[in-house]
């Protein structure tokens, strides 16, 4: 059980700066996942925790140690990678336990034929093999020990690769998209089975995933990284309802939400399309923004249905997805041709009635300047200040 | 009812047979052309070289006739023959474990090199690509007791002279040498080829999990994922080094006092000096039988201890 701390951790392949200035405190026992888009350093960091790929630059720090000289089989880390890297020429049990045999005996004592003369190897083997067996339990792959990978499905492989880390309990857990090579219906449940291995074994578990579904379910808190940096580091929630910038807004929560572009009036209001919306913010009237809405926070309708300070756009329908338990209806404004607008409805009836509005509370609305960057925006009362509405 | 849907169905039925008729014929028209080849080119030599081996026919006779077994008993008394056989079995013992041993380490070195590595990997291959003959003459010279730059080094040292290819106990191991050099470069080849196919993670995962020397990554990675690349260079190599000839009909003719004479050169010498078809034919069968069991032992027990994919 061990915190983990990154102090301005850089890395460069030759004039390619992949890692800028990375600072990530990782709480004793948390589940921290790095999430972000291929390409984004994700990758190059845990490699780095794990001591694989050695940084241009700062320190990491398992227990306020740093551990930036050490080899990686002392760091007490364990990974579990993408491929699941099991050794394809050993069974079962033998993958889970050579942690163990690498520990304990002696490069003799591990020499094909010679390794027969060791006592010790006797009395060392049947341990390891108690302990394979024990992590084998909890993963219930105990009728599978015998055999060998490639005759494994692919989520028992990842089991297996699951118990090669459990096996030497280590102080932190990497993870290198565990889960990408398993069919939709596997991860589902697999992240379900993760979460509940994290909170059995306590461990810290650094996990880095491109899918955001993943971060949002399991982790205690997110790091969403895009060209080399950390965008933004909170839990799933705040990443979800209050994204600190453009891009972490859109690579968060799915469908994408929704962008459209605006300005500030000048009233100091936020407008949208040319309507004035119910929003204020210390932006100077001029200015440039995108105010971004989640899917789920928009509705289909005539806008008398709705309360006078919801906004209203114009839009025409022009696909309809039926996801089962919901719909996805995708529109077009008319200000924002090849912009659809994504709009989630629980129920069938929004659709026959054929709405020509798209409305959303300002409320729920986030802004953003020309940078990218979140502007607090806050609702203005219909009626008070509402010298240009 | 039953009756007059037989009836009905019956050109389909008819129809059917025709066309599978017409698929069979179509199968063996296709595979005409190979089973003509394979039956001309191996076969039918094999076929020949067998009846031969039971007769006394000698080049340029007119007759001949049916001996039975008795070239192989002949064979079997041979002390020239016999020798031959000890002889190449020595030389593949040299040869098998040196030309292999090497190719695999040239090839792990050659593997980690980034910028060098195409220069290593025609250097050692450029032996492969040369003709033998060619360059048994350069080794006539490099091995010559009196000329030769070996001998001068040697000389220099203090070690003094050897006359590599005259000296009884020096000959067989000097031809064998020369072959390790023309070997080790294809061997290399192919266990290069072994290595750039394990994945990358696999050592990355053994590092993680206490591989920490190279010597442990070789025995948990390297050794076992070449299994495959191993047993074919063996089986392929050994063949090579039973088929010593060209080294031994350029450089030593057998000598000196019939320490180089081998399986193939003994073979030659009946056939294409003596004119002893029929004995040579035999010999020749004997060789192959020799070649077939030995590469069939190695499959059996390597195929058995070999991890595929």
């Amino acid at each position: 059980m061990a915190s983990v701390e990154l102090t301005s951790v850089s890395k460069s392949f030759g004039p390619l700066t992949v890692l800028h200035d990375i600072n990530l405190d990782i709480a004793d026992g948390e589940f921290i996942t790095l999430v972000g888009p291929s390409g984004c350093g994700k990758s190059t960091l845990i490699r780095i925790i794990a001591g694989l790929e050695p940084q241009t630059g700062g320190s990491v720090r398992i227990n306020g140690a740093a551990i930036d000289h050490l080899r990686p089989h002392e760091r007490r880390v364990a990974m579990v990678f993408q491929s699941y890297a099991l050794y394809p020429h050993m069974s079962v049990a033998a993958n889970i336990g050579l942690p163990l045999t690498m520990q304990r005996l002696s490069l003799w004592e591990r020499v094909p034929l010679l390794r027969l003369l060791s006592r010790r190897r006797r009395a060392v083997m049947p341990q390891i093999a108690a302990e394979v067996n024990a992590v084998a339990a909890q993963l219930q792959i105990e009728p599978l020990l015998a055999r060998r990978p490639a005759q494994l499905s692919g989520g028992q492989r990842q089991r297996v690769a699951l118990g090669r880390a459990m096996v030497r309990h280590p102080d932190v857990f990497l993870m290198d998209e565990p889960l990408s090579n398993l069919d939709a219906k596997l991860r589902v449940h697999m992240r379900t089975e993760l979460a509940e291995l994290h909170e059995r074994l306590k461990a810290t578990f650094i996990y880095v995933t491109h899918d955001q579904v993943e971060a949002m379910t399991m982790s205690d808190r997110v790091a969403m990284m895009d060209g080399g940096r950390i965008q933004q580091l909170g839990t799933p929630t705040e990443l979800y309802a209050r994204p600190a910038n453009l891009t972490v807004a859109q690579f968060i929560g799915s469908p994408s939400i929704n962008l459209i572009p605006g300005q500030i009036n000048q009233t100091g209001r936020v407008e949208a399309l040319g309507q004035p919306l119910h929003l204020s913010t210390g932006l100077q009237p001029g200015a440039t923004v995108t105010i971004g809405v989640r899917p789920e926070a928009t509705f289909p309708g005539e806008p008398t249905r709705f309360g006078p300070h919801h906004a209203s756009i114009p839009v025409t329908l022009r696909r309809s997805e039926n996801l089962g338990s919901e719909f996805l209806l995708h529109f077009e404004a008319a200000g924002l041709p090849g912009a659809p607008l994504a709009c989630r409805v629980t129920t069938q009836h929004a659709i026959k009635t054929g709405p020509d509005h798209l409305n959303f509370d300002p409320a729920t609305c986030h802004v953003f300047d020309a940078a990218g960057k979140r502007v607090e925006a806050s609702v203005v009362a219909p009626g008070t200040g509402g010298r240009a509405s | 009812m039953t009756a007059g849907l037989a009836q009905a169905l019956q050109p389909a039925v008819r129809a059917n047979r025709r066309q599978r008729l017409v698929e069979r014929w179509m199968a063996f028209a296709f595979v005409f052309p190979a089973v003509l080849l394979l039956t001309v080119i191996t076969l039918a030599p094999l076929v020949v070289l067998l009846v031969l081996s039971f007769t006394d026919y000698e080049l340029g006779n007119t007759t001949t006739e049916i001996v039975g077994l008795s070239n192989f008993s002949k064979a079997m008394a041979d002390t020239v023959f016999r020798r031959s056989i000890w002889n190449t079995a020595v030389y593949v013992a040299i040869v098998l474990p040196g030309a292999v041993g090497f190719g695999l380490l040239v090839a792990i070195l050659v593997h980690g090199r980034k910028k060098t590595r195409s220069f290593y990997e025609i250097a050692y291959f450029l032996p492969v690509a040369s003709t033998l003959i060619a360059m048994a003459t350069v080794w006539q010279f490099l091995l010559h007791p009196q000329l030769g730059p070996i001998n001068a080094f040697l000389n220099l040292i203090g070690i003094g002279k050897l006359t590599f290819l005259s000296d009884p106990a020096l000959a067989l191991p000097s031809l064998a040498v020369l072959a390790m050099w023309q070997l080790i470069g294809f061997n290399m080849v192919l266990f290069l080829a072994g290595l750039s196919s394990i994945p990358k993670d696999l050592y990355e995962a053994a590092e993680i999990d206490g591989c920490a020397s190279g010597l442990d990554r070789f025995m948990t990675i390297t050794w076992p994922m070449l299994g495959p690349t191993t047993m074919f260079v063996i089986v392929t190599t050994s063949i090579t080094a039973f088929k010593v000839f060209d080294t031994v009909a350029l450089l030593t003719r057998g000598g000196p006092m019939g320490t180089t004479e081998v399986l193939l050169y003994a073979i030659y010498l009946e056939a294409f000096q003596y004119f002893r078809t029929g004995y040579a034919a035999a010999l020749t069968l004997i060789f192959l039988v020799f070649i077939l069991a030995f590469s069939l032992i190695q499959t059996l027990i390597l195929d058995r201890r070999v991890h595929y994919g």
